[in-house]
């Protein structure tokens, strides 16, 4: 592959470019499977001081010195180059953490939201997020054995998704089968900004 | 119901030094805010006063001899994110670290150039 047009001029120092991609979806969705399938996955720990966004719906009756929550993620690095690398994190599903959602959001390239046609509902959350802060996502049905296999339209009907949204199967196990994940994201990302220009 | 006392300070609680008493006790850092993915890096300058700084400063200063992220030194040290940040903040106040906020890669913001090295570099992986 050939790089020409992308060094940048002798002697200036190369500044780290760092893409942030979201991967986000309901408990047991294969999000940490799919993120060590096509990264090096590293642990990440978050104790974060309760905010005031996130007490009203952790309910701390009784345990009133509980000031801090314990959230693990999924973290994964993929370099691309020595001066680009791509970040996946890996958000905890339940609403009560979108506190930690909207500091991994800030800056984000992207999303992938990743659901099971057994629990269409759970990815419900994410999509609205998504939607609401113009934050370009896809959905990515994790094909698991033995789940009904549903068609793409099916899917998009039950979500009530816009036409132009990819939706793709995949089998979060599979690094070529995550790698297309991510790239379909990208292009969706270029066509998205491109329309934005556009308009 | 038992008091608040009873119901953490047992034996299943768990250690009792919270991740945050290695912050004093402190929850947000000091100076302006920064990215997850910023890149933290040291600056050659002194360390005045080492008795000020735990070990916690010391690991992270020793990552920081590369430009290193805000994330891996978090995960490299395994400590909390939170923690991390407040750590960083210090240093970056005794001038030992300098923070560089990533280039802007939101969707709106990003250069389409990069997002096609992107493409490259994950259709080559």
């Amino acid at each position: 592959m050939v790089y020409g047009g992308y060094e940048p001029a002798s002697g200036a120092p190369r500044r780290h470019r760092a893409i942030k991609i979201l991967l986000a979806g309901g408990f047991g969705v294969g999000k940490t499977t799919l993120v060590g399938a096509v990264s090096e996955i590293r642990p990440l720990r978050t104790e974060e001081p309760l905010t005031e966004s996130s007490k009203h719906v952790d309910s701390t009756v009784g345990v009133e010195r509980k000031t801090t929550t314990t959230v693990a993620m999924d973290f994964g690095r993929i370099t691309l180059r020595e001066d680009l690398v791509l970040y996946l994190f890996g958000t905890p599903g339940q609403e009560r953490f979108w506190f930690m959602w909207d500091e991994l959001a800030l800056g984000a390239v992207g999303a992938v939201v990743l659901a099971d046609t057994r629990r269409l509902a759970d990815c419900f959350p994410a999509i609205d997020y998504f939607e609401r802060r113009d934050i370009p996502f896809i959905i990515a049905l994790n094909v698991f054995e033995g789940a009904r296999r549903y068609s793409v339209e099916d899917v998009r009907t039950a979500l009530d998704l816009d036409p132009s949204l990819p939706i793709v199967m995949c089998d979060a196990r599979s690094r070529e089968s995550a790698k297309e994940v991510l790239i379909t994201l990208i292009e969706h990302v270029l066509y998205v900004t491109d329309t934005t220009v556009a308009r | 119901m038992p008091s608040n006392e009873e119901r953490w300070l047992d034996a299943e609680a768990g250690p009792v030094v919270r991740p945050y008493a290695l912050t004093q006790g402190r929850t947000r850092h000091s100076g302006e805010a920064f990215d997850l993915v910023a890149t933290v890096t040291t600056t050659q300058a002194r360390i005045r006063d080492p008795g000020g700084l735990g070990p916690e400063h010391f690991s992270v200063l020793q990552l920081a001899q590369r430009p290193t992220t805000v994330v891996d030194i978090a995960s490299d040290v395994d400590l909390p994110l939170g923690v991390v940040r407040i750590l960083i903040g210090d240093l970056r106040e005794l001038g030992l670290v300098t923070i560089q906020a990533p280039v802007p890669m939101m969707a709106q913001q990003i250069d389409r150039n990069t997002l096609r090295e992107v493409l490259h570099g994950l259709r080559g992986l």
